[in-house]
Formats: structure tokens, C-alpha cells, sequence
């Protein structure tokens, strides 16, 4: 069975295939021209693909592949707001996409921008919004304004289903910070204590704040679901339910490098292991490679320490940024990671992090790197 | 009416540069075209009525951004793709 890599680019996307991780194999583009934001193999079949696109002028939509991404439909009714809900909003561009419970085949959640939540019951071809978030009576201060967004908009990303219940969600929001359902998406509660936002003043009672926090990527161990992981705009976290607070374990990064950065990813079978590409925070925030010397940090312990992974990277002179949704782990023994940068390539290492290998130059910008083992 | 399609929405219109729609106002057009077309009219117009911030559409040779418009006998309705969402 061979892996697969969906790389989603500002300018389309491609397919790599390989069945020793060695050689690979690059097809596309397709949907040349168009921003595809998010593509995810469904792990419940492992042949249907959804891929979150754009084309520039037009409006957002979900496109839907049963055949492995050999063709491909538009849902009928992509991801939408109410028609006359009375904040005006309307979908820019669908974000992120998330296979629901493996017990509802059918069902995806999609978070789109500006901040929405919206499911699908039937495989990605009719969507609709999740009423509880979207037009929760505080979801307009969780969400803020648009001075609490991300440039190209706020996001609504790091949708997650507990493997333990279809009704146990969490969802997070740049800005908005991370959210925590109970019931399907029938109600919300704020999940941010412990993490710093350190954009904002001290509350005047020297409380923590709620929400408005600027989570960049949030997973969840697939087999110990208790424990999440969190890239934030400000820090490096981690949190084992039922505890309510979130441990900043980026302290303990070089303080050089610090632990500032878009993606987080975990081993799948050892739920003390994760990795990171920490990105520049400092000064006007070029969000590029720290000195220009792009790395991965692991840690092997929960993150009470990281270790820096370079190994054929290049020593100086790369100025990436690897997107929230640009690096991902394969399910391999050892694991493979993969990340795409902003400047069109795809990196790969197939020994845990030990040593780096570019498998693919010139791409367009890359927004998402997905993996998945087709049927 | 005669309606020109710009090369973004041809993928709808299997190629065609250049469709039939009927209707009385703008917005009858529209889903005229979403009925001939499953699909075109989401892309072109958002869920609040709203023509998408990088499209324009002229009745004649005028821009019309009011769904409600009637249309005159005769028009022909052009779908911009606006310079403003090239990238």
C-alpha cells in the first residue's frame, strides 16, 4: 500500500506517491489557478477526498474525489452561513477540513473564514453551519474583530474528534483561542487557561482571559485523546484532561530559537513524542526559519525537552515559513514527516527526524501537507 | 438574454463563452443560470445576496450590483472576473 502526500498550494494542488518512501512520484497540478487550503484523504473508506479550494475571483467551495482524486465534483452545497443572519457574514474561503467519528462515515466538519463551523452528514456533498457555534449567544466576542484575525482573514481551524465519542469536539480559532463541545457542537466552552496572550493588557483584576487567544495548530493523541497539543502564537503547550490548563512546555526551548511557530505533530503511536518548526517572533515578526537555519525540534518526553533536527537542511540563507497545516507524520514504522514550505518545497524524513531530504522543488507556496494510505 | 461568462465560471458552462438566461431582473437571471448550471450562481454571488468582492457584472455596459434590477429588453449581462482578484 503505498503513502500518499496531498500537497495544497496557493496555486492548485498535487498528489506525491510512493510505496517504499524512497521514490516518489508527483501528479497534478490540478485546480491549477486555485487556492486549496486544506485536501484530506478520509480515513474511514481511505478513498474519498475533500479538498477546501477557492478560485480567486469566485467563492469558496469543497470539491469531492470517491476515486482517490482521479475526478473530482463540487458539493451541492458548499459550506455557507445563513442566508439574512443578522451579521452579514459570508464564507471567504473554507479552511480546514476534518474527517468526523469513525462510528459516522458520513460525516466532515469544515472551518471556514471568516470563523464558522459547518458539517456535512453526507460525505462532503451537502454542508451546513453548526448553528450551536456559529450563532452561539458569545460567539461573536470569542470570535472578535477583524483586528483579530490572521491577514487573509481569521480562521477557524484544529477541528477535533474525540476517537472516544462523536459528541466530544474541540475546535480553535486564530484568533479566538480553543473551544471544547460536549454535546455534537450543541454548545461551547472556552479551553485557554494557562495559555499567555501576551498581545492583550493584563485584565484590570489580574484574571486570566478566557478566549481571544491566537492558537496556530491544536492536535490530539489518536490513542491517549486526554492529551492535546498546542502551537500558539505565544508558546508552545500541552494539556491532559481533565485538567483544565494548558502547560507552556516551550519554556524549555533553546531560548535563541524560542518556541513561537505554526505547526505541531504528533508520533501516532507514542504520546509523549511531537514535533515542531519553530518560526521567528521576534521584532516585526518576519515569521521566517530563526536566522535563516530552518529546524525541526522534538521532543521524546512530553516536551520537558526539545532536541534540534537539522540533518540536511540547508546551514544558512533559507528564510521558509511552514504553514499550520504544512507538516504531517505518515503512520509508517519509523515514522515519516513531511513538511511543504511557503517557498514550494517538500521536505521529507522517513528515520523520525534524523536526517532531511528534499523530494520536490518550484511548487507554488504551500498552505497543507496531508498524508494518508489509500484503499 | 445573452450572458458572457468569464474563463473562471466556464467550467460550469462546458466552455461556453457565451449562454442563454431568462428573467425580468438580475437575480431571476442568476437563477436561471444556477438552474441551467448547478452551482455557477454560489460562485458568483454569496449567501447574503452580496456579487463577490472580486466579480463584476455589467447589464449593457453599466455595473450593476443590485440583484432587484429589472433588465432591459435587449441587454446583455457580462460576468467580470475583476482585475482586483488576480494574484
Amino acid at each position: 500500500m503505498p503513502v500518499q502526500l496531498y500537497i495544497a498550494t496557493r496555486k492548485g494542488f498535487w498528489i506525491a506517491t510512493s510505496d517504499d518512501r524512497s521514490a516518489w512520484s508527483l501528479q497534478g497540478p490540478t485546480f491549477l489557478g486555485q487556492q486549496c487550503h486544506h485536501i484530506v484523504l478520509d480515513p474511514r473508506d481511505r478513498r474519498t477526498l475533500l479538498c477546501a479550494s477557492r478560485q480567486w475571483h469566485l467563492g469558496p467551495t469543497v470539491f469531492r474525489s470517491s476515486d482517490g482524486g482521479a475526478t473530482w465534483k463540487e458539493a451541492a452545497t458548499p459550506p455557507q452561513f445563513v442566508k439574512g443572519e443578522p451579521r452579514g457574514r459570508a464564507v471567504d474561503h473554507v479552511f480546514w477540513l476534518t474527517p468526523g467519528h469513525a462510528s459516522e462515515p458520513g460525516t466532515w466538519y469544515a472551518g471556514t473564514s471568516p470563523k464558522g463551523l459547518f458539517r456535512s452528514d453526507d460525505g462532503g456533498v451537502t454542508w451546513a453551519p453548526v448553528a450551536g457555534f456559529n450563532d452561539h449567544p458569545e460567539q461573536h466576542r470569542w470570535v472578535g474583530s477583524d483586528k483579530d484575525e490572521t491577514p487573509d482573514g481569521g480562521k477557524l481551524h484544529s477541528i477535533l474528534v474525540d476517537p472516544r465519542d462523536p459528541a466530544h469536539l474541540y475546535l480553535s480559532m486564530s484568533g479566538g483561542g480553543t473551544f471544547e463541545s460536549l454535546d455534537r457542537g450543541a454548545d461551547w466552552r472556552p479551553l485557554n487557561l494557562g495559555v499567555a496572550a501576551d498581545f492583550f493588557p493584563p485584565t484590570e483584576d489580574g484574571s486570566e482571559r478566557e478566549y481571544g487567544h491566537d492558537p496556530h495548530c491544536v492536535v490530539q493523541h489518536p490513542t491517549a485523546p486526554d492529551r492535546l497539543w498546542q502551537q500558539n502564537h505565544c508558546g508552545i503547550y500541552r494539556i491532559d484532561r481533565p485538567d483544565p490548563r494548558w502547560v507552556r512546555i516551550g519554556k524549555a526551548m533553546p531560548g535563541e530559537v524560542g518556541d513561537i511557530g505554526f505547526p505541531i505533530v504528533l508520533h501516532p503511536r507514542d504520546p509523549d513524542t511531537a514535533w515542531v518548526f519553530p518560526m521567528d517572533g521576534s521584532g516585526d515578526w518576519p515569521r521566517t526559519s530563526p536566522g535563516g537555519r530552518p529546524a525541526v525540534f522534538a521532543t521524546r518526553d512530553g516536551g520537558a525537552s526539545w532536541q534540534r533536527r537539522e540533518h540536511g537542511l540547508p546551514r544558512d540563507q533559507a528564510w521558509w515559513t511552514v504553514k499550520r497545516q504544512a507538516m504531517c507524520a505518515d503512520g509508517r514504522d519509523p515514522i515519516g514527516l513531511y513538511f511543504g514550505t511557503t517557498s514550494g518545497e517538500l521536505w521529507a524524513t522517513t528515520d523520525e527526524a534524523d536526517s532531511f531530504r528534499c523530494l520536490f522543488r518550484h511548487l507554488p507556496h504551500i498552505f497543507s501537507v496531508t498524508s494518508g494510505e489509500p484503499a | 438574454m445573452r450572458v458572457v461568462v468569464p474563463t473562471q465560471l466556464r467550467g460550469y458552462t462546458a466552455g461556453r463563452a457565451e449562454v442563454d438566461a431568462e428573467g425580468a431582473t438580475l437575480a431571476e437571471v442568476l437563477a436561471d443560470l444556477d438552474r441551467q448550471f448547478p452551482g455557477f450562481r454560489f460562485r458568483v454571488i454569496d449567501e447574503q445576496d452580496r456579487v463577490r468582492r472580486h466579480i463584476i457584472l455589467f447589464v449593457g455596459s453599466e455595473r450593476q450590483d443590485d440583484l432587484g434590477a429589472a433588465i432591459r429588453p435587449g441587454a446583455d449581462l457580462q460576468i467580470v472576473g475583476a482585475l482586483s482578484g488576480g494574484s
